[in-house]
Order: structure tokens, then sequence, then C-alpha cells
């Protein structure tokens, strides 16, 4: 926060950092339920999710099917295990729901297709394309007069597939101010770290036509700067490029040399909720 | 290059596709079945709009584009986000129709198919166009896979008419029937089959074209045309051969198959695909599965890559004109009744 944030920025800011936490919380519920999974992403997601879907999204529980709400599209479907934090968070699914998470026969699948869960627009978890739907999306959305934006949320693994760019230059040549691309820097992939480098992220989607801003994807402050920031193009798509660090809020988690896709021994559970608990959030 | 001009037989009505000239490059076509019933049907209804991947001219979107240049969305060549975008256009609410060559549709794009389209089960109409051997261009552009990947996916109706009058009707059924549909996409310069006016497609129906006893012909695509030729060659023999137009592959009208496979207890397919996984699959599977006995001899791709040239040559290279169904009918006749079957 600057010195010259506003009290309703600066509650803002507290309000989300408290959710953030919450977000970490349901997303180690669900890790633990199952004895691991994409743990590492969904405590990487948090900041992002909280300013999301508490500040940025014009969307609500009891607007799932309105039109005119704005639409998310996880693009990573492999990071579904923040969404689902997120819709507890926000009262669509019970909290408890979330034990079940990746259980055999269970509605919260590791990759989040739409069905059963509301609130899930799309399947992601085929990576690389989210961009393209969401820009079909919105253009339909724009066509039918309609205000909603259209989020799309990758991974920086799936800026490597080429897909995305068929979607960002068409997005670009179609000046679809509706549409906000969140690309989320962890710098490691299925293999490891990034197996080949995706840089410069924000001149190539400059070059495509795009409005970019790069953010620090814990900032909470800065996220929702970038959103506002973005809020306010006109003429051309949006995209932030965040950078996160895998394991946020858990030196546990972070530090886990193989981070992807994590298997965690049943008594270190107790400590990385020890660490998430103990997260400092903003007053 | 351009296809001889066929006396219209019984089944087919007097009236000719128009010819233009790109048509003699195999690709290009008139409005004759797809794109006069896509007007149509884009005239009640607002929400239909026209997505391809710089392949409007070569799928009949002229005039749509003339009439709706506002309700054409050409997003170059890219197939994949062409698919991707057509997701995302149907999740707004509006009901796009995607076309581009048919190889192009499902090789490149298949994924998106299964994940923006199958799975979440959206009004997306998929036309995929000049398929198998009416592609002249060579195998890169010749789809003799498209049916068995498509028919694979769940969710999805899977269409392949026999000519201009059938793409017209199977077009406005797709565009009503409110799920994902893929439908084959003829050049409509292929001679007409069906009778305009009598004629009633319906998604799911195989339709009888010729009464025979002796053997069934189960036919698709420009394969009904010759399989009638060939009934008319082996009645002049005097053989009967019924001749069955399965233009839905999927959901697969298992009764009407069974009918005439168990009365006639020899079966010859004809396919514009590969005799895998196509209609010959399709045939073959339906009856294992209800123990219905009766050799099946394919006509198709039998398992290599088209070589280039015009559809008439491919016909003849690949075994796939009148004549050799009505060998392929003459040998099911052989293997049933040296098995003794009645």
């Amino acid at each position: 926060m600057t010195h010259n944030a506003s009290v309703a920025e600066e509650d803002l800011v507290a309000e989300l950092s408290r959710r953030a936490r919450a977000l970490r919380l349901h997303v180690l519920r669900q890790a633990r339920g199952r004895g691991e999974g994409y743990f590492g992403q969904g405590l990487q997601c948090a900041d992002l999710f909280a300013v999301l879907f508490f500040s940025e999204l014009n969307w609500s529980p009891d607007r799932l099917t309105d039109p005119d709400r704005d639409r998310f599209l996880m693009s990573v479907g492999h990071y579904a295990i923040i969404l689902y934090a997120a819709l507890a968070e926000t009262g669509v699914i019970a909290v408890e729901q979330l034990d079940s998470y990746g259980a055999d026969g269970s509605a919260l699948s590791l990759g989040a297709e739409p069905g059963e869960v509301p609130g899930i627009e799309f399947a992601g978890g085929s990576l690389g394309q989210g961009l393209g739907v969401a820009a079909g999306l919105a253009w339909g959305l724009r066509r039918q007069g309609r205000s909603a934006r259209v989020f799309n949320y990758m991974s920086d693994g799936e800026v490597q597939e080429g897909a995305v760019w068929e979607a960002a230059m068409f997005a670009g040549h179609t000046h679809l101010d509706n549409l906000v691309n969140i690309v989320d820097v962890n710098r490691t992939q299925a293999d490891g770290d990034l197996v080949l480098e995706i840089e410069p992220v924000r001149a190539e989607y400059e070059a495509f036509g795009w409005w970019v801003t790069e953010v620090d994807g814990h900032d909470l402050a800065g996220i929702v700067d970038a959103f506002a920031r973005a809020r306010s193009v006109t003429d051309r798509p949006t995209c932030l490029v965040a950078h996160t660090q895998i394991g946020q809020g858990s030196p546990t988690a972070a530090s886990r040399e193989r981070a992807h896709f994590i298997r965690i021994r049943p008594d270190a559970w107790d400590q990385i909720e020890k660490e998430l608990s103990a997260m400092e959030t903003i007053e | 290059v351009s296809n001889p001009p066929r006396t219209a037989g019984k089944h087919r009505g007097a009236e000719q596709a128009a010819t233009g000239a790109a048509r003699a490059m195999g690709m290009d076509s008139a409005p004759a079945g797809f794109g006069t019933a896509l007007i149509a049907a884009a005239e009640q209804r607002e929400e239909i709009l026209a997505v391809t991947a710089d392949l409007g001219r070569y799928t009949e979107l002229t005039e749509f584009a003339r009439r709706y240049p506002d309700r054409l969305l050409n997003v170059g060549m890219a197939e994949q986000n062409m698919v991707a975008v057509a997701g995302g256009l149907a999740l707004s609410g509006l009901m796009p129709v995607v076309t581009s060559f048919a190889a192009f549709l499902t090789r490149r794009a298949q994924d998106f198919v299964v994940m923006q389209v199958a799975l979440p089960k959206l009004p997306v109409l998929l036309v995929g166009a000049v398929p198998g051997i009416c592609q002249t261009f060579g195998p890169s552009h010749a789809s003799i896979d498209d049916v068995a990947m498509m028919r694979a996916l769940p969710h999805i109706v899977v269409l392949d008419p026999c000519d201009s009058v059938e793409q017209g009707q199977a077009t406005l059924a797709a565009l009503d029937y409110g799920g994902p549909v893929y439908m084959r996409k003829l050049r409509g310069s292929e001679p007409v089959v069906v009778d305009r006016d009598s004629y009633r497609f319906e998604i799911g129906r195989a339709a009888p074209l010729r009464s025979g006893g002796d053997v069934v012909i189960f036919a698709s695509s420009i394969m009904v045309y010759e399989s009638l030729e060939a009934a008319d060659r082996l009645s002049a023999e005097g053989v009967a051969a019924a001749v069955v137009n399965v233009s839905t592959l999927k959901p697969f009208d298992e009764q009407t198959v069974l009918e005439h496979a168990a009365r006639a207890g020899a079966v010859v397919t004809a396919e514009n695909h590969s005799i895998r996984g196509g209609l010959c699959g399709a045939v073959s599977e339906t009856l294992a599965a209800h123990g219905v006995g009766a050799p099946v001899v394919a006509v198709g791709i039998h398992d290599e890559f088209p070589h280039f040239g015009s559809t008439e040559y491919l016909k003849r290279v690949h075994g796939m004109a009148a004549d050799d169904v009505a060998v392929a009918a003459r040998d099911a006749i052989a293997r049933r009744d040296n098995r003794g079957v009645p």
C-alpha cells in the first residue's frame, strides 16, 4: 500500500489478505484429504484468486447463470484445487465437500470439468485451450451487447502451446477489450524448472496488440492496482503476467524439490497447517 | 478433371448442381446443399453464425458472407483456435457453424473438439468439407480417418450425406439438434441421388433406397451413387441387391442394418473413408454384437493413403467405382454360399 492509499483501499486489502489465508487453508484441506495433489500451485494462486473472487470479478454465487456475469476460465485445469477453494469460500459449495478433492467418484475432479460442480464454466486440463475459448466467449458476449468480461487463468507452461498464440493473435486482431488473461509464471512445469524458456512473455503479448502489465503475484495491493489499470484499457485485450512462488505461504511446501505434484508425509501436514495459519494478514 | 455427367437413375432427381471454374481444382463448390440451407436457417435464427479458418470460399460460405458479413468470423489459418473460439461462442449463447476441410478440422483440431465441443455437449455444428477422395490434393487434404475419430467420441452426432439434397436436409437437422454434430460436406458437384421432393433425412435413420434379396450394400457419401450404379449392373445379371444409405454414422441405425443383413446374409459396405473405423466398422460391430453371421466385404480406402488426382481417378485406383462395388457384392454372395448360409 502506498501512503496515499485510501482507507477503503486499505480495508479492501486487509479483507483480501484474510480471504487469501482462508483460501490457502481450503487448499490444505483438499490436499490433506487425498494426501497429495497440486498443493503447491494452489498456495501460489491464493493471492490472485482472493483479488479475483472478492474484488475484481463481477460475479456472485447467486448469479451463476446470469448472462451478464463475468466469466472465469481455468485454462490450467490442474489448478482446480484453488478454484474449489474459491467456490467454497464464496459459498457455492460446502467447505466439507473439499475433503473429497481428487477422491474416486468425487465431483471435485483433479481437472475441474463443468457439470457436477456449479460455477465451473469450462474444461481446462488439456493445456493451452482456455485462451481461445475465452476469446470466443468474449467476442460472442460483445456481439450480443453484454458488458460481461472474460478472465482466463493460464500457467507459464501453457505459453509453450502453439494454440495460445493463435488465440492471442485473434484476440489482438479483434480488439477484445473485454478479455483479461492472467499468466501465472512460477517457472516450473511437469518435468521441473521450465524446460523451454518462455520469456519475454510481456513483449510476446504486446507484439500481438495486447496491453500487458507485470505484477508480483503475492502483492495484494499491486494485483488490485494492476486489475484496475487493465479495466481502464479500451480497444485491446489485457494481460497480467503474475510472478508467483510455488507453495507460497508454507516454507515446507515451497522447499519441496519436486513441487509439481507433491505427496506429503502424514506427519508433515500439521507443520504446514501451522505455517499457513501463522501467515500474517494485513490489518 | 471434372466429374463426367451421369445419367440420372430412378433414385436421382433431374437437378444437377451448377458447376464453377474453381471446381476444376477439386475444391470449390456451389451453395448447393449446405450453403443454401445455412442461409435459410440464419434468416430465421439470429444466433447462427459461421466460423472458418481461411476456407470460407471453399466451404460454401461466399454467399453467406455476402448476406451476413458480420456473422462470418474468419480466424485465419488456425483450426485449433477456430474450434476453441466456437466453444466460447456457444458458451455465450450463439450457435456456431464451423467449416474447414475435414482433414484439418479433425486431425489438427481434434483435442479441441473433444474438450470444447463434445465433452461440454455444446451446440456446435462442425462441417468437414471435401471428405475422403472428394479432396483431390493428396494425402495432406484427404480425410480418410475423420469419421473414425469422431465416431469414437461420446456425445457427438456424425453425419455423412450422400448428395447435395441430403446435405441440405442434414444441415437443417443438425442446426435444430441442439448439441454437437460433425457433418461431412460434399463439394456440391456430385450426382444427385435422392429425390428432392420425397426424401426425408432424419438423424439416426438409415434410408433403404433400393430393395433386393440377394445382397445388401450399406453405403454412405459418394459411394451411395456408386452402389446404386452397381445394383443396376447386378440386376442385369439377375442379382438383386438392396442399397441402404447410412448417412448417420452415430447414433447408428442398428435395427435397419440388422434387418437387411439378416435377410440377405451377404453384406457389402461402401464408404468414402478408410474401411477401418467408419461405416464398415459400425456395420461389423453391429452384426457381431447381435450374432448375425454374414460375410462383410468392404469397399473404401484399404489401409493406405490416397493418391493425388481427380475423384474419378481415385475411385478407380482405390477400387471404389461402381464396378468394384458390384465385384464386392458377388464376392459377398459367394462367401455366404460357400459357407452354406441360406
